[in-house]
């Protein structure tokens, strides 16, 4: 029989090289006498920075700015308020959100799309610096989108895995510390065994070349909110896929302790007649993660998906009215843009009216996340659903 | 894909909370007649059912160990079993706030292929025979699934065909109002070091709860009874806080926070050992969502057997003894235990490839 499957731990590249079946007979013996438990040799060389910089962004009271539209989705945001989709428009945009003052307050980490990650200001500073000086973290979005997925019912895979390494190496070197990635499994559509089983496996794969690059990888796999179902349907795929997810997370040697995730919070589907409470979202969503989620993840920063700014941040709200094993808090990018694109319409004089509203609802999920949210004083606008019917990212 | 809804879910998650209450733990009681008979001829008694009902009569009726225990598991013999007064011992315990648990497996046996590498039995009638231990007063169960480390081991076979019997009993006792506690024993046995340990049981750990999903089983109805995380036995020893340190970690990248209790096998380790790396990891200030106590069978025992000697005016010092060692595996779990006064409890109680 061969001796494969030796080396159980084999993140470092140290572990890798060298002889494969010498090493199955090497019987290791000492154990170490310190008291200090140094983290497994998983990623290689950058776990302690991995763990840090997934704490960093799992800070109380804050969460993340996801601002990683790609070109054609910003130009959707643009073009909403009757702009054009320039490189100088999508530049004037982003510099609005990461000047904002104070805005790290309640922003522990910005997510950039590649574009956004080597741009500057007009004033001629990088996005990553002004980000940094705000005490903001910057993150990068390294999929490539989804495609259609062949032999399953007419639903999507994530590609982006080809050249991730050195992409995320580049990355790191500009700046970028942790790394997003988005797939998406879709309820009318069954999911089907393959298209779960894809989407776990993709983000494992994803997870554990991010890690080998010091950027921590926050998990994403989208529960689509498309569709009639109710909330026990919804609980029922969730549950699947997150099993799936840690038990590919785990497969691939992840270290738990830096990464984040990034979930869809338990719904019912939008076209679903029966409506839900914040406290029945809670309810179902924590219930979830508790079945599914081992306490060494720091932090869990929930996607908004379409739900109304107002919508968003109450659900957020309810599931921290007690202590939970994770930092629960947000990732939102339409849910904390939204105000900030009406106001702001593309004219100079209302950038810092557009920034205060940026603010107004950064402060808002963090209050959110401290489960000490009110809705009083909320403007209509905000409470304006933005789920979109087979929304393409 | 949802948990166990069916007729006994709240009963379920309320006896699993309950089993794991702070300061309480377990005692493994559940030898079968072959391994009983191995205790016993070691203090020179006879392998009778009189003795072994003397045995655990001793056991049950230690004045005040309910303060201390929680649960115990019991051989299906003893679940029938009565005191020499004539009351059932499930009556004994129920008056004394322990819920009584019952071992449902049938041993291991080697899988072709493996060196040396087993699965455990026991389904045959698994459904018809948890309703009966219900009906005669056991509320959870315990199956003993074993792991080994080796060059080559724990394969993937071993590691599968285990993850999905321990899942398989689990919705089984669910389903007949028994709370499962899930063992996947990995033996301390070997030269290995607390590193290996550790990533073995990760891995072990994961396929499990990979499993116990798979076949919805509700956690929140589940107990854990994993090994210590610690170095080989033929491997140079750690302190209990280093072991505590690999322990919860392992366990904090493993075991969703729904499980209620982690109660600990001791696995051959003297019953100091076992209770003072059971107090540290309690003492260890870091995120720990379930209870951590103990699920002992010889490290509750041995100087209670030693003390016993099978002679009845020798009963009232061997409870006095198992008072000790719950009191202190009591305090363990709380992370307040201070040390043995008397050095007693410190021999090793490892035996090597220890067959049930």
């Amino acid at each position: 029989m061969a001796a494969v499957g030796m080396t159980m731990s084999l993140k470092s590249s140290t572990a890798l090289k060298g002889d494969f079946l010498g090493a199955a007979l090497k019987q290791t013996v000492a154990a170490p006498k310190a008291a200090n438990v140094a983290f497994a040799v998983r990623a290689a060389g950058y776990d302690e920075e991995l763990v840090k910089t997934a704490n960093s962004i799992a800070s109380k009271g804050k969460g993340i700015l996801a601002m990683d539209e790609s070109n054609a989705t910003c130009g959707k945001r643009l073009e909403s308020i009757g702009l054009e989709n320039t490189e100088a428009n999508r530049q004037a945009y982003r510099q609005l959100l990461v000047t904002t003052p104070g805005l790290g307050d309640y922003i522990s980490g910005a997510i950039l799309f590649e574009e956004t990650l080597y741009q500057s200001t007009t004033d001629g500073r990088t996005m990553v610096d002004c980000l940094n000086a705000n005490g903001i973290i910057p993150g990068i979005k390294v999929d490539k989108g989804l495609v259609p997925l062949t032999g399953s019912n007419n639903e999507s895979w994530c590609q982006g895995l080809d050249g991730l390494a050195s992409r995320t190496a580049a990355y790191y070197k500009q700046g970028a510390r942790f790394a997003k990635w988005r797939t998406v499994v879709s309820i009318p559509n069954g999911p089907s065994e393959l298209a779960v089983t894809e989407a776990a496996w993709g983000l494992a794969r994803y997870a554990s070349i991010c890690q080998d690059n010091g950027l921590a990888p926050i998990v994403e796999p989208e529960i689509l909110l498309d569709g009639d179902h109710g909330i026990d349907r919804t609980l029922e795929v969730a549950s699947k896929v997150w099993s799936k997810v840690f038990y590919f997370l785990a497969e691939n040697n992840v270290l738990f302790e830096g990464i984040l995730l990034k979930p869809s919070m338990v719904t019912p589907g939008a076209e679903c007649k029966e409506r839900a409470t914040p406290e029945q979202v809670a309810q179902y969503t924590l219930n979830m993660l508790k079945r599914r989620v081992p306490p060494a993840v720091p932090g869990i920063m929930f996607l908004s998906g379409g739900q109304s700014e107002v919508e968003a941040t109450l659900n957020l709200n309810a599931m921290n009215q007690s202590p939970n094993p994770w930092h629960v808090s947000f990732s939102y990018a339409r849910a904390l843009q939204n105000s900030v694109l009406k106001t702001w319409k593309g004219q100079p004089e209302n950038v810092e009216a557009a920034q205060r509203a940026l603010l107004v609802r950064a402060k808002a999920n963090s209050l959110a996340q401290l489960g000490k949210y009110s809705a009083e004083g909320e403007a209509e606008e905000a409470k304006q659903g933005m789920f979109v019917k087979g929304y393409t990212y | 894909m949802a948990p166990y809804s069916g007729k006994y879910a709240e009963e379920l998650q309320a006896t699993a909370k309950y089993v794991a209450t702070p300061g309480k733990g377990i005692l493994a009681a559940d030898e079968s007649t072959g391994t009983i008979g191995k205790r016993l001829s070691s203090i020179k008694v006879e392998n009778v059912e009189a003795n072994r009902q003397a045995l655990r009569e001793l056991l049950f009726t230690t004045p005040g160990v309910g303060e201390y225990l929680s649960g115990v598991i019991l051989f299906e013999e003893t679940l029938y079993q009565k005191t020499s007064d004539g009351k059932p011992f499930v009556d004994v315990m129920k008056e004394n706030g322990i819920i009584p648990g019952i071992k449902v497996d049938k041993g291991t046996i080697e899988l072709w292929g493996t060196n040396g590498e087993t699965t455990t039995q026991g389904f045959d009638d698994l459904h018809k025979r948890c309703a009966a231990y219900y009906n005669a007063g056991a509320r959870f169960a315990k199956w003993r699934a074993v792991l080994k480390i080796g060059a080559l081991e724990p394969t993937e076979l071993a590691i599968q065909q285990n993850a999905q019997g321990l899942a398989r009993y689990a919705i089984i006792c669910q389903e007949n109002g028994l709370v499962p506690i899930v063992e996947p024993e990995i033996l301390v046995d070997g030269l290995h070091s607390i590193e290996k340990c550790a990533e073995v049981t990760e891995k072990v750990l994961a396929a499990c709860y990979k499993a116990l999903n798979d076949q919805n089983v509700l956690l929140e109805g589940t107990l854990l009874k994993p090994n210590m995380v610690t170095p080989g036995s033929d491997a140079e020893k750690v302190s209990p806080e280093v072991v505590a340190q690999y322990t919860v970690r392992t366990l904090q990248r493993t075991v969703p926070p729904a499980v209620p209790g982690i109660v600990f096998l001791s696995g051959g380790q003297s019953e100091e050992e076992a209770t003072r790396n059971l107090n540290a990891m309690n003492a260890l200030k870091t995120t720990k969502p379930w209870t951590l106590s103990f699920s002992f069978g010889r490290a509750l025992q041995a100087t209670v057997l030693k003390t016993w000697g099978g002679k009845k005016e020798n009963v009232k010092a061997a409870q006095d003894a198992l008072h000790v060692r719950a009191k202190a595996n009591s305090e363990a779990t709380l992370g307040t235990y201070g040390g043995s006064s008397t050095g007693e409890g410190t021999e090793s109680l490892h035996v090597k490839n220890y067959v049930y």
